[in-house]
């Protein structure tokens, strides 16, 4: 079965200034939606703490605030999770002595949820983080995707061209700022797993774009006619099958954890979901079409000349 | 001959295979909920024990699957949690006092399978239930006490030199010495440095007085924060130990974090309590003049070597200065009631040097009266940075007259309550902090959470392995099928693997699974799109296999080994769930390539190599 023919000529780089400027435009959406709207962050970056709680029977939401607000915990924001029988309370980081030491805040609001549900409620989950702990999570995740991205140009500028490394990075860059920016614009809560699938947005983005590197370099090479972009379109082309397959079957099984794996790793693969489509998109219109604006051309790619053999010979 | 492996590469593929389908296969036996049983103080189990549990069990009719005696513990297993919960109260009242228990799961695996090694994948706290907490050690704090406790030898070396000092104060890292004469500064200079070679000696004069400053270098600030972090590890562990939690993980993570995890742990509130306690005790002799106290708390002075404290019912108090023992000296402490009054009591027992100094003290005292100090550290406020504002409250509990000299046992009463002297008696069992701690995260996950967690995660990988499976064998048919075999070999070996490493299982390393899964195909899909190119331009289905693997593989290396990249950066500067996630996304990263380049290729040998073929199914 086949899908795709491979000897299929489409002109896919046909489209290059319109897709660029269809991504610009989107990335200014993006980049305000951030500055403006700002990220959901949640408590792993914020500090705060997180209760779930789940009760035996349907609650409304209104008993919960009820009960939160008899025990002097105005402030805690009140939501459904997943089901009409989970709760989830956030709580901001206490900063003075009234309003209790930070470690005691989930203790006291469980014994008042539980007394007013006549013991008919379980603890689910905690999450505990320190004002300090929250900061250095929200530094050290900066940093990672900081330091990906010049592993990455580095290592994609050893092995093909610095043209192609800037591409590819051009590439993740807008994948990585693509999907944080949906995050903000539909202020959906962005936490530490959400960070853990905007890296691995990274490698999968970048999986995508060293595949189809490849097939410029080996057609750059073996071909003798031919335009830059009509050789990076023949190289689209020729993967265009395979980038649907991995695509599909990475999607696959992201669907299926996004709707199997529960309300704890939605987020996370929202985020995937949302990067694996826009990384097989930044592939052809970003990464190509960069590297193509940078003067890509056969010479840069042939196979570089050992010094020491050339001339020892009398 | 084209497509033929030697028979070295087919071994090679068949040993790891095996190895990794043994080293997977103890996941599959079941977990059992076990209360385990250990003695302490020397005390060993044994048969009349094990008996006498299974018998109270019986008699509250708590199903039991089966119990176990080893070299150092007895294990009680059973069928439901809901069954070790109930047995868990049933064998908390049918132990004798030196016995501990504690609730864990334990796989049922069998002797052999042990014995070459094979161990369940550790499951993380979010997938078992328990509570994951990270302290903060004050080191500041640490620092603080060293310094004053440098003051205090300071003082008594002059003190025993008869040298005459103005003011021992302490300021920052260090210790200034006021002196009244250049003479007196140049002995203290002497005195001093020989005594104290660890600290950083330095003279000044400032207004017509004479300084001799002692300060930290660096490298003993280094070593005293060490040393801090250390004890506090240690007190921790004496404290969770008492706690009764299996498996529970302890460890530093950076320069001053601790780590503490206890899986199982029902009572979130309570571990709390007890790790971020500082109670201790402290002897000192009291003043005999009652007026006096309450003069002194009238003007707020004090007299020279005396303090003011205030007794539990608010009763101001002088005592002196100098204690005689603290906690650190206690060697085991116990809770219990006075015989005479039937007061709460705390028994203790001192070192050698507490006891001798106790000793000598009240010896030396009899007929005076001598004050118990109940000293604890409390979170008064947060300054704006978020930080804790710490103060010691401290409280004279009970003040008694020394009737006769004692030494090392002797009893203390007024506390307040039976569970008040209990948990004394623990913190001073376990230990005191050697610097204030502050929980900064905590998580917190119930048992049926974890439960939901690993049956949500495992239909999630069936799911969407299922399905892949399905477009794989449809696309690409024969090919198709050995590429699922390594799918199925791929998920193995990282379950063989992560078992191997006894790495933890946690959500977001199970969502790595996941995406590995998705992305393991990638390469076999590279692959076998190269052997239709080939196929398309005419080449024979031998030299197509042979050419599409070939050709497959620097893209497959390049995609790889990128990936790779963004893994290790994730592991090296990402904290817990995130690592968690690196981990099993870099281990299926190379076991696929594994898979997917030797595995397949020795399937596809075997199927079509070495024969004349007309057509390949692909």
């Amino acid at each position: 079965m086949q899908i795709i023919s491979n000897s299929l000529r489409i002109d896919y780089m046909r489209f290059k200034n319109a897709a660029v400027g269809l991504s610009v435009a989107w990335l200014l959406v993006a980049a305000a939606a951030i500055a403006i709207r700002g990220l959901n962050f949640g408590i792993d970056f914020t500090g705060g703490t997180l209760i779930e709680v789940g009760y035996q029977n349907d609650v409304q939401l209104e008993s919960v605030r009820g009960a939160l607000q008899g025990a002097g915990f105005g402030s805690a924001a009140v939501q459904r999770f997943g089901t009409l029988r989970d709760v989830l309370i956030r709580l901001p980081v206490a900063t003075d002595a009234a309003e209790g030491d930070n470690t005691r805040v989930s203790n006291e609001v469980f014994a008042a949820l539980s007394k007013a549900a006549d013991g008919k409620v379980e603890l689910r989950r905690v999450e505990f983080v320190g004002p300090q702990v929250g900061d250095e999570l929200a530094e050290d995740g900066a940093l990672a995707v900081l330091v990906a991205l010049i592993a990455i140009l580095m290592y994609v500028a050893m092995r093909f061209e610095w043209r192609f490394a800037v591409g590819a990075v051009v590439a993740l860059a807008h994948d990585v700022l693509f999907t944080v920016g949906l995050f903000a614009l539909l202020q959906i809560e962005f936490d530490l797993p959400v960070l853990a699938a905007v890296l691995a947005v990274i490698g999968y983005s970048l999986n995508d774009t060293i595949v189809i590197f490849d097939r410029v370099r080996e057609n750059f090479r073996k071909m003798r006619k031919g335009t830059p972009d009509e050789i990076v379109n023949i190289s689209v082309n020729q993967t265009m099958s395979r980038t649907i397959m991995t695509s599909g079957t990475t999607l696959i099984v992201l669907l299926a954890l996004f709707f199997l794996g529960g309300e704890n790793v939605h987020g996370f693969s929202l985020a995937l979901i949302v990067g694996v489509v826009v990384g097989t998109y930044s592939t052809i219109y970003v990464a190509s079409a960069v590297a193509l604006w940078l003067g890509v051309s056969k010479a840069d790619l042939m196979p570089v000349k050992k010094e020491g053999l050339v001339d020892d010979r009398p | 001959m084209l497509n033929q492996y030697p028979l070295w590469k087919n071994v090679l593929v068949a040993l790891v295979l095996l190895i990794g389908l043994l080293y997977a296969l103890p996941n599959l036996y079941s977990q059992d909920p076990v209360i385990e049983v250990t003695g302490t103080r020397g005390e060993q189990v044994g048969e009349t024990l094990q008996q006498n549990i299974v018998a109270a069990l019986e008699r509250a009719q708590v199903p039991v699957k089966s119990t176990e005696l080893k070299a150092d513990r007895l294990q009680i297993r059973f069928n439901e949690p809901q069954d070790q919960l109930a047995g868990q109260d049933v064998v908390a009242k049918a132990l004798p006092p030196a016995f501990t228990h504690a609730l864990t799961l334990s796989p049922d695996v069998p002797g052999w399978l042990t014995a070459i090694g094979g161990k369940p994948m550790n499951l993380g706290l979010d997938l078992r239930g328990g509570i994951h907490v990270l302290i903060d050690v004050d080191m500041e704090a640490a620092i603080a006490k060293a310094v004053e406790r440098d003051a205090g030898n300071i003082r008594t070396t002059l003190r025993n030199e008869k040298i005459r000092y103005v003011t021992v104060k302490e300021s920052g890292n260090g210790i200034d010495v006021r002196l009244k004469d250049a003479a007196t500064r140049d002995q203290t200079e002497k005195v001093l440095g020989g005594e104290f070679r660890e600290l950083t000696v330095s003279t000044s004069d400032q207004d017509g007085d004479f300084y001799v400053r002692l300060s930290m270098p660096p490298d003993q600030e280094r070593a005293v924060k060490k040393l801090a972090l250390e004890q506090n590890i240690t007190t921790l562990r004496n404290r969770v130990n008492a706690l009764g939690v299996a498996e529970p993980v302890i460890q530093q993570q950076g320069e001053r974090r601790i780590v503490v995890e206890l899986p199982g742990v029902q009572d979130p509130g309570k571990v709390k309590d007890l790790l971020g306690a500082t109670a201790t005790l402290e002897y000192r002799l009291a003043d005999t003049d009652l007026g006096a106290a309450a003069e002194a708390e009238r003007s707020g002075r004090v007299p020279p070597g005396l303090a003011l404290y205030r007794e539990r019912n608010g009763r101001p108090i002088l005592l002196k200065r100098q204690v005689i023992v603290t906690g650190d000296e206690m060697t085991s402490a116990s809770s219990g009631f006075d015989q005479q009054s039937g007061q709460p009591a705390v028994i203790v027992n001192l070192d050698s040097k507490g006891a001798r100094r106790m000793r000598n003290v009240t010896t030396e005292n009899v007929g005076k009266p001598m004050a118990v100090v109940f000293k604890e550290k409390r979170t008064v406020g947060r300054d704006s940075e978020g930080k804790p504002i710490r103060e010691w409250v401290e409280e004279v509990i009970n003040v008694a007259t020394i009737r006769e000299p004692f030494g090392r046992r002797f009893q203390t009463t007024g506390l307040d309550n039976p569970q008040e002297a209990h948990q004394l008696a623990l913190l001073l069992r376990a230990g005191a902090l050697a610097a204030p701690i502050d929980i900064v995260e905590e998580r917190t996950i119930g048992p049926s959470l974890g439960q939901d967690n690993i049956d949500q995660g495992i239909v999630s990988v069936v799911v969407g392995m299922l399905a892949v499976v399905v477009v794989m064998a449809v696309y690409y048919k024969v090919f198709g099928l050995v590429a699922n075999l390594a799918l199925v070999a791929n998920l193995v070996l990282i379950v063989a693997l992560l078992s191997m490493l006894q790495a933890t299982l946690t959500v977001p390393g199970i969502a790595g699974i996941v995406l590995t899964v998705g992305m393991a195909v990638d390469a076999n899909v590279l692959i076998y799109e190269r052997i239709r190119e080939e196929l398309a331009v005419g080449s024979t289905p031998q030299a197509s296999i042979h050419a599409g693997y070939e050709r497959a593989f620097s893209s497959i290396l390049d995609a790889n080994v990128t990936t790779l990249i963004a893994a290790v950066v994730l592991f090296s500067i990402g904290s817990g769930p995130v690592r968690g996630f690196a981990v099993t996304l870099a281990i299926g990263i190379i076991t696929s390539m594994f898979t997917a380049l030797l595995g397949t290729r020795a399937v596809i040998n075997m199927v079509y190599g070495r024969k004349r073929i007309a057509k390949l199914a692909i």
